[in-house]
């Protein structure tokens, strides 16, 4: 019996029942690896030896009786920048090739106290930025659904490793659609929480005010469980959240009876793919039919949200990633002084999106310009939010397609960096207004792709999020579907 | 034409808090290189910083004695440029909301006392340290750095172009590390680089209200070279101006060595900070309630301090401000009047023997082996009329090498006081049945000639006996 | 053209970056292209705005000065390119 295919809560009851162990399931999804990985290249990094000793583990302690914990045992992928103690982490970038964090993300602390297995890093554009994980500073990752499509981005590797069966779960990051949009793509569930709820503190930074970590997985309730590992204050993080954690699982009830979802009617515009429109509203449909009320709303700002998130982003991105100098720690490439050297070094060992944005981001950040274009994005943004605002007096839910097209192929999109950007119109709204936001899988494309139903939420609003996911999840199968790997078994 | 030398100081003081300002870490000085840090304070990838609390309660209440206003609303800022001391190649500092605006000190000049306007007071932190291999940064072909100043908390007080001389630029500079004894936010140990200074130096014609060009300085850190420097840049301008050229904005170093300073050519034609809100810490929202609590709880500041001691002891403005000069002293003198001495004899011996035996042997007030209490025992001697003056000088003497109360010093080698009449008495008429001329000068009317007579009484007693005593039994004989 | 030459000179000095002539044409052309785009905010109305500079309204979140532990320099060090004797060691300073 393969294993790899199933959601988290299904082999966590196989394990507490002792229909299989943790390490019989480590290797059935090692061996997924060994099948797959050379089409999909999810991960930059993987601890195999590691995995198994923690499978081992874990099976002893079950074999002593013990209660195990609701990820004890299971084995999933940590995307490769969130900063994991003694295990690299590059942010599939050249510059950190070789750095190994002496500290652990406080979401690695969380996650490690429940005793998962972990398989390894996953691959992802180079620091975040990108929506293909074809800017990844090493090789880019295939969509496990049609391996010459892109698998999005940026937490493409986590979203493909959970598609391919060569992860049960994954963490990723969400910076402007980088776990929704991968999710839609691969056919996954992606959350991303709201800005406080998940401690930032070993997240490597992109873009500060709009980072948010999060989790990839097969269905909704292995979603709500993650989320309660994962969620929480910390006092390493200033801008975490000290509302109290609600116990996710207990919305995962399959009830929207009264449930007011929005429609915003600037989400459905042209440039979108016919069938995502098509397929995003028969999932609407469904939920009126499970007895939603759905309402058309307006987002007047959305137009504005682009040029706002690729003015913030890159700014805050242009400082943070300022640090990757060649002094201490990281890759480094020689000059005559100082200033070629730390030149030399970002020069060669950045990648050219990475380039381009810091481009952009000290651009807007400089004298003469800051008022025109940084502040002024502070500005819209804070209408971008209140477009929100307004918007959830009315709707309990604000629903829309998480992108505009399916999966595209590789290479499609890697020279037109604009139209690249465009494509996240839907996602990065969310970010700049600190949002829940949620993709389900919701159909297919008749080019067999993944298509992803977005779900937006009031902040701290993630239950709901859940109820109304898990309803719809419940009503359908597409989420039970694995990708066809080539004809290899699935 | 005449000039005038306009001088603006952005000073750095070090604050005194157990932990840096973003994370953990102790801020001792003088720890083994690189043993102060942690991922935080090395800007590794993935940290955000933490706000030490106390660092923002020194500032607020730095912000209030200096009579700055409180901004309500603070944020930190990130202030950019490249340097290897700067582990993130940003300064986390605060750029438009600072803690505290719109202060002021007075200080004493020669021509009385002068406000000088502060423009604010920001929370910063500071960056770590180059150790070069050559034998000056120029020459090195490599540098080392040490991380263990990285985030160790400093508060920039930015003052207005008050400044009209060097001189004012010390005093100012040093009312600055008084108040903050006084509030006892900073060590201000100038040698451990606790108070550094950035100087603005620009000339103008006399009359002149505009602003000349003007040139910065960089971490000056010690009184002699502020004024040093400020004298030699003055000069220097002078000079260019006088010459018909024009000065160049630019930083400069100053070179305590060759005692002068220096161009630093600059490659950057202007550094372009590009400041951005710190999106990782939340901002700074201060009550009106938290902002008079805090003022309670500040020490009598300086001024305050120097005008009480004029009303209630009648000292003089002069003495009450070297007396309240620094907290320690300000503190040795409540102590030494507490302990029963009078207070314009306490400012004495203050300013006087005890200054000068601490300046022989380079001691702080608090190293001093005579404490406040001794000194007020002694001085209270004096006032019972126990020893004299004279006697005290080497009463305290004594005191300064020997742990023992005065009143045992002066009773173990036999100092006390002879004001036993009779026992002065007959020392008086030995020496008036010695010094005849003496005594038929004064009966013909040279009353001054006394003044022998009592020598010689005081130097037959070896100064014990009272000198008032003798010139009165003196008199009586004479006259009788 | 928004975006000259200099411009682009400017921008990089500030970001550490070296654009080698024959790729400077693109990178003029891109971020001209972006700039043109994002125009689009000029025509958004934020006269009486606020700036959102913090995506929650949070406020006031400190930390007791209480000593944490160090890293052991041997970890502070361990992704050094290159270190001497406790030391991060750098190429020559030259003073801008």
């Amino acid at each position: 019996m393969r294993l790899y295919n199933k959601p988290a809560h299904v082999l966590h009851d196989m394990l507490v029942s002792g229909e299989i162990t943790s390490v019989q399931l480590t290797q059935d999804v090692l061996a997924r690896i060994d099948e797959v990985e050379g089409d999909v290249r999810a991960y930059l990094t993987l601890t195999r030896d590691e995995a198994l000793a923690q499978a081992k583990a874990v099976d002893a302690k079950i074999a002593a009786g013990e209660p195990i914990s609701f990820l004890e045992g299971i084995p999933g992928a940590i995307k490769d920048n969130i900063c994991t103690k003694g295990v690299k982490t590059t942010c599939a970038s050249k510059i950190l090739e070789h750095f190994v964090p002496p500290y652990d993300a406080t979401v690695m602390t969380k996650i490690n106290k429940e005793n998962p297995v972990i398989l390894g890093k996953t691959n992802m554009d180079e620091f975040a930025m990108g929506g293909s994980t074809e800017n990844s500073g090493f090789f880019p990752t295939h969509n496990p659904w049609n391996t010459e499509c892109v698998p999005g981005g940026s937490s493409g590797g986590s979203a493909a490793a959970v598609a391919a069966g060569t992860a049960i779960w994954a963490i990723g990051s969400d910076t402007g659609g980088s776990i929704r949009q991968p999710a839609s793509f691969c056919g996954v569930v992606g959350m991303k929480p709201t800005y406080g709820r998940v401690s930032r503190y070993g997240l490597v930074a992109y873009a500060s005010s709009l980072d948010q970590i999060g989790p990839l997985t097969r269905d909704v309730t292995d979603c709500a469980h993650l989320l309660n590992i994962i969620s929480g204050h910390d006092e390493m993080d200033s801008t975490s959240s000290d509302v109290p954690v609600p116990d996710y699982t207990k919305s995962l009830v399959s009830d929207v009876k009264g449930l007011k979802i929005g429609l915003p009617r600037e989400y459905f515009v042209k440039g979108m793919d016919p069938e995502v429109e098509k397929t995003v509203r028969a999932a609407i449909d469904q939920f009126r039919s499970m007895g939603a009320e759905v309402v058309d709303i307006s987002l007047p700002h959305t137009d504005y949200a682009i040029s706002t998130y690729y003015l913030i982003a890159p700014a805050e991105a242009a400082t943070n990633l300022e640090r990757y100098d060649g002094v201490s720690y990281g890759e480094r490439v020689d000059g005559e002084d100082l200033v070629e050297m730390m030149t030399n070094t970002r020069s060669e060992l950045f990648g050219e999106e990475v380039k381009r944005r810091i481009i952009i981001g000290n651009y807007a950040l400089s004298a003469g310009y800051y008022d025109a274009y940084y502040l002024k994005a502070m500005k819209v943004r804070t209408l971008v939010q209140q477009d929100f605002t307004v918007a959830f007096r009315d709707v309990d839910v604000i629903m829309a397609p998480t992108a505009p097209t399916p999966a595209y192929k590789i290479g499609a999109m890697i020279d037109d960096p604009l139209q690249m950007y465009l494509q996240d119109a839907c996602t990065v709204p969310v970010n700049l207004a600190g949002l829940p936001g949620i993709s389900i899988p919701c159909g297919f494309s008749s080019q067999n792709m993944p298509i992803g139903l977005q779900i937006i939420g009031k902040p701290l609003g993630e239950e709901t999020l859940l109820r109304a996911a898990y309803t719809y999840e419940q009503s359908q199968n597409f989420h039970q579907q694995m990708a066809n790997l080539g004809g290899k078994e699935a | 034409m005449k000039y005038e030398a306009v001088i603006g100081l952005e000073i750095h003081c070090e604050l005194k808090t157990k932990t840096k300002i973003f994370c953990g870490c102790a801020t001792g000085f003088g720890a083994d290189q690189n043993t102060h840090v942690c991922p935080v304070c090395l800007g590794l990838p993935g940290v955000l910083p933490t706000i030490n609390k106390r660092v923002v309660e020194f500032a607020i209440k730095a912000g209030l004695a200096t009579n700055c206003e409180i901004n309500k609303y603070s944020k930190f800022d990130r202030k950019n440029y490249y340097y290897p001391d700067l582990p993130k190649n940003w300064q986390t500092s605060q750029y438009d909301l600072p803690i505290a605006i719109h202060g002021w000190v007075d200080i004493d000049t020669e021509d009385g006392r002068k406000r000088i306007r502060l423009t604010r007071i920001h929370m910063e932190e500071d960056a770590g340290k180059l150790v070069h291999s050559g034998t000056n940064i120029k020459n090195s072909l490599t540098s080392n750095v040490d991380y263990n100043r990285t985030g160790v908390p400093l508060l920039e007080i930015v003052s207005e172009p008050d400044l009209r001389s060097a001189e004012e630029a010390r005093t100012y500079m040093e009312k600055i590390k008084t108040i903050m004894q006084y509030i006892d936010v900073s060590n201000c140990r100038m040698e451990e680089g606790n108070l550094r200074a950035d100087v603005n130096v620009s000339l103008r014609p006399v009359g002149s209200e505009t602003l000349g060009t003007r040139t910065e300085m960089k971490n000056i850190n010690s009184f002699k070279g502020l004024e040093d420097a400020i004298n030699y840049e003055v000069e220097r301008q002078r000079e260019v101006l006088e010459d018909g050229g024009h000065i160049v904005q630019e930083t400069r170093t100053w070179d305590p060595e060759r005692g002068m300073t220096l161009s630093m050519r600059s490659k950057e034609n202007a550094h372009d900070y590009r400041y951005m809100p710190e999106p990782d810490l939340p901002p700074i929202v201060t009550t009106d309630e938290q902002i008079a609590k805090y003022r309670d709880e500040l020490p009598e500041l300086p001024d305050a301090r120097r005008e009480r001691l004029e009303k209630d002891y009648g000292l003089s403005d002069y003495d009450a401000g070297i007396i309240t000069g620094s907290r320690a002293s300000a503190e040795y003198f409540d102590a030494v009047v507490a302990a029963g001495a009078d207070a314009k004899l306490a400012a004495n011996w203050m300013m006087g023997d005890l200054a000068k035996n601490l300046n022989a042997e380079n001691l702080t007030i608090e190293q001093s082996p005579v404490d406040a209490k001794r000194l007020g025992a002694m001085i209270g001697l004096i006032s019972k009329g126990t020893i004299s003056s004279k006697i005290a000088k080497k009463v305290f003497k004594e005191m300064w090498t020997c742990p023992d109360d005065p009143e045992k010093i002066v009773k173990d080698k036999g100092l006390v006081q002879i004001t036993d009449t009779s026992a002065i008495e007959g020392i008086v008429d030995e020496v008036i049945a010695a010094n005849e001329k003496a005594v038929n000068d004064y009966k013909g009317g040279n009353k001054k000639a006394i003044g022998a007579l009592v020598g010689q009484v005081m130097k037959k007693t070896r100064g014990k006996a009272n000198p008032q005593m003798v010139n009165k039994l003196l008199a009586q004989k004479l006259n009788g | 053209m928004k975006v000259t030459k200099d411009d682009l000179d400017n921008v990089a000095v500030l970001s550490r970056l070296t654009i080698p002539s024959e790729e400077a044409p693109q990178y003029i052309e891109q971020l001209d292209k972006f700039l043109t785009y994002v125009d689009n905010l000029a025509q958004v109305d934020t006269e009486e705005v606020r700036p959102t500079t913090y995506a929650l309204p949070i406020q006031n979140v400190f930390r007791d000065d209480v000593v944490k532990p160090s890293l052991d320099r041997e970890a502070a060090l361990s992704n050094a390119p290159l270190k001497e004797d406790g030391y991060f060691k750098v190429p020559k300073v030259l003073e801008d």
